[in-house]
């Protein structure tokens, strides 16, 4: 199979990929791009650990081939904090201690960016629902569930404050 | 939430670190990505490494002919036994330096006439390529005899069965007796049976194993891996003929642990690979391989035959514990002990007897997991103290309440308790934080809740003279330095300590730096296992920077023109603690110190308590340094129609002696919650005649985020734990009594009860139909 050249926008920047059409795209990005904060877990989409964006949406890039992504955005925990300032996101998970080994902290704050993108004051429940496809073994969900409740407060405090 | 408690706070000095829920120094790291796991290194030039596994669970081996795999282009190495300088590793204590080992305790790194189970390991294949190493394995052809093999301990036990250990499969046995409990048991009112049975289940770390090797421009064999156990280089070197000094294990964070990173992994693997290729080799599990290749938590059964008076008083406990080894002995011996002397709980009981056997089976080998044999002790001592509760028509946690030991009683191996026992307590919160009791959403669900208490050791087995070491030292500027070789492994380990020398020598938290986990570079500081790096490292961080304190102190007293014990050390300031305006910089004091040759470091060695072995008749004699006391409460409810069982309201309420970070410390429980409801409720390792029928997360179900309801935490503090500033451990001891508190809630809430975990629907249901028939 004969290797082809994409352009895709990784975390904001344009980049040349040459990639096969059965190149999957967690490998790439932990291979070719050395972005490590995207992980192996499972490998056939049963555990999250991988979660990326692409245009915004939450994907197991264990089951995307790189091939797919070709003009399109894609967002790894990398490329969440912008000039130096971490995501809403990333305060509450450091201010709630939500983790522990850290080894699913990548997928579970794209996970909850992605959810309060789409319902940005969601209810506990549905944070619960949201989450569901990720695993996580060491935290019981708890301290996650409650950064992500509280990214959300966060959040709708700073729109509330520039509206004032 | 988290609630905090604090009852004897007012006898202890003001603490301007511990206790806080302080943002972890491993935070930022693991926020942004940036934190390495072992899987994340790669070296130029390195290749990949795959196993090959064994197809069948008993079988000779009659040939390997791995000819077309090494004829496939890019497969640069294929090993076979043959190619082992040493074929066996020791599986026997991890991490323990100076004690024997016991005979019968190796396992083949790589099979060679023999296989005992399905996913042993026979070749391995170095390629440049994680795929083409793939391919390779099923170019190598095994020709297999399937031999006759057994599957349950019962059947291993039987004379004449297929042996997998020599002589008699039987791996281990331990003995307790206390008093008489045969003699006692005939004085009793009521006599109650039972037996219970608990399942094979997977550590599920979201990280499988990995690693990456190779031999240094000194010819030392390097390993960054994933372990909670860098003093395996030792073990290492053993098995592949070299000498210790030249194995040199790497930590990274370690993504997961909860002891099935205790034994060895891929270092073997990897290792080998890299001495006969000269090249770095890589190796990361799949999560399949992971599931069928790392040890398994012990299924266990085990019988109580309890006597009690009719108001309540437990005179004599019979107890036979059954642990299924699997096909190796690995840690079994220990596992089983510490099934034995938990057997009859945090109760008073002055006749006892147990006797426990762990038994090879053609199982995947069973070792460490949170709990460690204790936690299968409590799924049956806290389900047969409501059994026993319901013969007499008691309250059962009056039942618990009339026979809690306390203060000063002893265990039945003879074990005196220390410290505060505050079982009652603990017991009290966590049923009353429940609250009120929830309704029913419709009239074919019923609600019930329980309760479970445990005592539980941290530290390890006081025979294993277990030591730790930290090596703490202050830089020109006034930032602190640890080094220690303690693996994090998602707990805060290196955080605690980092915590601990704040206290100590007034240096902030962001101005520490922790190096740990490095056989050659770090103290050894022993294994992250058996609730110990708290006690253990916590304690020698202490200890060390303690020693830097007093140094420091002595010179800043003599500056300052002050009593040594007047001076105090907070934000980078050492001052009279009485009048603060009395002050001296620390890093002035350090240039000081410096200048006239003091020194500004200590390495120091913690001990805990060193005793003899238990006596081999009775099981009588010291085992552990102390324990943990606690108890968790749940709210469920049971659909009558379909047997679902969801848990609707958790409580953890446990003394740990101390919080030193109060966030970490509620993470932990509230973790400990997460598994134990996936223990009672949804996770099995289905073996069936051998083989793995679960080996995915289709099959094998863990708790989601929208399983789980809300867990409170209630940490009490009595300050009697042996740890650093009075802290207990907490990482094992609060996932143990989650499944009995939960299988107690089920039986209350449909009036019969499973006497076998996971709860599963069926079981329910069974259980169910079998309580209107009755």
């Amino acid at each position: 199979m004969q290797p082809k050249s994409i352009t895709v926008y990784l975390n904001h920047e344009p980049r040349e990929w040459r990639v096969h059409p059965n190149d999957l795209l967690l490998n790439v990005l932990r291979e070719h791009e050395a972005l490590t904060g995207t992980k192996y877990g499972c490998g056939i989409g049963e555990c999250g650990a991988c979660t990326v964006h692409i245009d915004g949406e939450p994907v197991l890039s264990c089951l995307t081939l790189a091939i797919a992504c070709e003009d399109k955005s894609i967002l790894t925990i990398e490329g969440l904090a912008r000039d130096g300032k971490l995501d809403a996101v990333q305060t509450a998970f450091l201010d709630h201690s939500a983790f522990q080994c850290g080894f699913c902290t990548s997928d579970m704050i794209l996970m909850t960016r992605a959810l309060l993108n789409e319902i940005p004051n969601p209810t506990e429940e549905q944070v619960r629902d949201y989450l569901r496809g990720n695993l996580c073994r060491c935290t019981g969900y708890a301290s996650i569930v409650r950064a992500a409740l509280g990214a959300a407060t966060q959040e709708a405090n700073a729109i509330g404050a520039a509206d004032a | 939430m988290i609630h905090l408690d604090q009852p004897n706070i007012a006898d202890l000095p003001a603490l301007r670190h511990i206790g806080k829920p302080l943002p972890r120094i491993d935070a930022m790291g693991k926020v942004t990505g940036a934190t390495k796991y072992a899987g994340d290194y790669t070296m130029p030039n390195m290749l990949h490494a795959r196993v090959l596994r064994s197809k069948y669970p008993s079988a000779k081996i009659q040939s390997v002919n791995a000819a077309r795999a090494r004829a496939l282009p890019g497969v640069v190495a294929v090993l076979t036994a043959d190619d082992l300088p040493g074929s066996q590793v020791a599986t026997d204590i991890p991490g323990v330096t100076g004690t024997a080992k016991r005979a019968g305790t190796d396992a083949p790194v790589l099979a060679s006439d023999r296989v005992r189970f399905m996913g042993e390991a026979i070749a391995i294949v170095a390629a440049e390529t994680p795929e083409i190493a793939q391919q390779a394995l099923d170019l190598i052809e095994v020709e297999y005899e399937p031999l006759p093999a057994v599957y349950t301990p019962e059947e291993a036990m039987q004379p004449g069965a297929p042996i997998v250990t020599e002589p008699d499969n039987i791996v281990a046995r331990w003995r307790i007796v206390k008093g008489d409990a045969e003699s006692a048991m005939k004085s009793a009112d009521v006599i109650v049976e039972r037996t219970y049975r608990t399942q094979f289940i997977d550590h599920a770390y979201l990280e499988p194993e990995a690693g990456i090797a190779w031999v240094d421009e000194n010819g030392v064999l390097t390993i960054r891996v994933s372990t909670q156990v860098v003093e395996h280089f030792r073990s290492i070197a053993a098995a592949l003929q070299l000498p210790q000094n030249k194995v040199h294990i790497m930590g990274a964070m370690v993504g997961g642990g909860f002891g099935g990173k205790e034994d060895i992994t891929v270092e073997l693997f990897i290792g080998l690979a890299a001495l006969k290729t000269h090249r770095p080799v890589k190796m990361v599990y799949s999560r399949e391989e992971s599931i069928l290749a790392h040890c398994k938590r012990h299924p266990f059964t085990i019988t109580h035959k309890t006597g009690v008076t009719r108001n309540g008083r437990l005179l004599a406990s019979q107890v036979s514990v059954m642990a299924d080894s699997g096909a190796y002995v690995y840690l079994s011996p220990y596992v089983l002990l510490y099934a034995s002397a938990a057997a009859v709980g945090p109760y008073k009981v002055n006749h006892v007897s147990v006797d426990a056997f762990a038994v090879a089976t053609n199982n995947t080998f069973t070792s460490a997991f949170r709990g460690f044999g204790a936690a299968q002790a409590c799924v049956a001592y806290e389900q047969h103290m409501d059994e026993i509760a319901r013969a007499l028509d008691m309250d059962p946690r009056e039942l618990r309440r009339l026979n809690y030991v306390q203060a000063g009683d002893t265990t039945p191996n003879g074990q005196a308790i220390r410290g505060a026992v505050w079982l009652d307590e603990c017991a009290k919160r966590a049923w009353d934080a429940l609250g009120e009791m929830s309704e029913p959403s419709s009239p074919h669900i019923r609600i019930g809740r329980g309760l479970a208490s445990y005592m539980q050791s941290y530290g390890r087995i006081t025979w294993f003279h277990d030591t730790s070491q930290a090596w703490v030292g202050l830089e020109m500027d006034g930032s602190a330095v640890i080094r220690c070789g303690v693996p994090d492994i998602g707990g805060g380990q290196m955080n605690t300590l980092a915590q601990i020398t704040a206290e100590v020598l007034g240096v902030p938290m962001d101005r520490i730096t922790v190096y740990s986990t490095d056989s050659a570079l770090t103290p050894l500081a022993g294994t992250t296992t058996a609730t110990r790096q708290m006690y253990m490292s916590g304690n020698a961080t202490y200890q060390a920077a303690m020693a830097v304190r007093k140094t420091l102190g002595d010179r800043a007293s003599q500056h300052l023109e002050c009593e040594p014990d007047e001076v105090d050390f907070a934000d980078s300031t050492v001052f009279v603690k009485n009048d603060p305006s009395q002050n001296i910089s620390l890093t002035a004091l350090i240039a000081m110190c410096a200048a006239e040759g003091l020194p500004r470091a200590n390495l120091s060695l913690f001990k805990a308590p060193f005793t003899d072995k238990l006596d081999p008749e009775t099981g009588q004699g010291d085992l552990f340094p102390d324990y943990t006391f606690g108890a968790h409460a749940v709210e469920v409810s049971v659909d009558m129609e379909t047997g679902e069982v969801r848990v609707l309201k958790s409580v953890g309420c446990h003394d740990i002696g101390r919080a030193i970070n109060s966030a970490a410390a509620a993470g932990q429980i509230e973790g400990g919650a997460a598994m134990g409801l996936g223990y009672a409720l949804t996770e099995d390792v289905q073996i069936v005649n051998g083989v793995t029928i679960t080996p995915s997360f289709a099959e094998y179900l863990l708790p989601t985020a929208s399983d789980i309801p809300e867990t409170r935490t209630i940490i009490l503090e009595s300050g009697t734990g042996l740890g650093p500033f009075g802290a207990k451990g907490i990482g094992e001891p609060c996932f143990t009594p989650v499944a009995p508190a939960i299988a107690n809630a089920v039986a209350k809430a449909i009036g019969s009860r499973v006497h076998q975990l996971p709860l599963t629907p069926e079981r329910v249901l069974e259980a169910i139909d079998q309580s209107t028939h009755v």
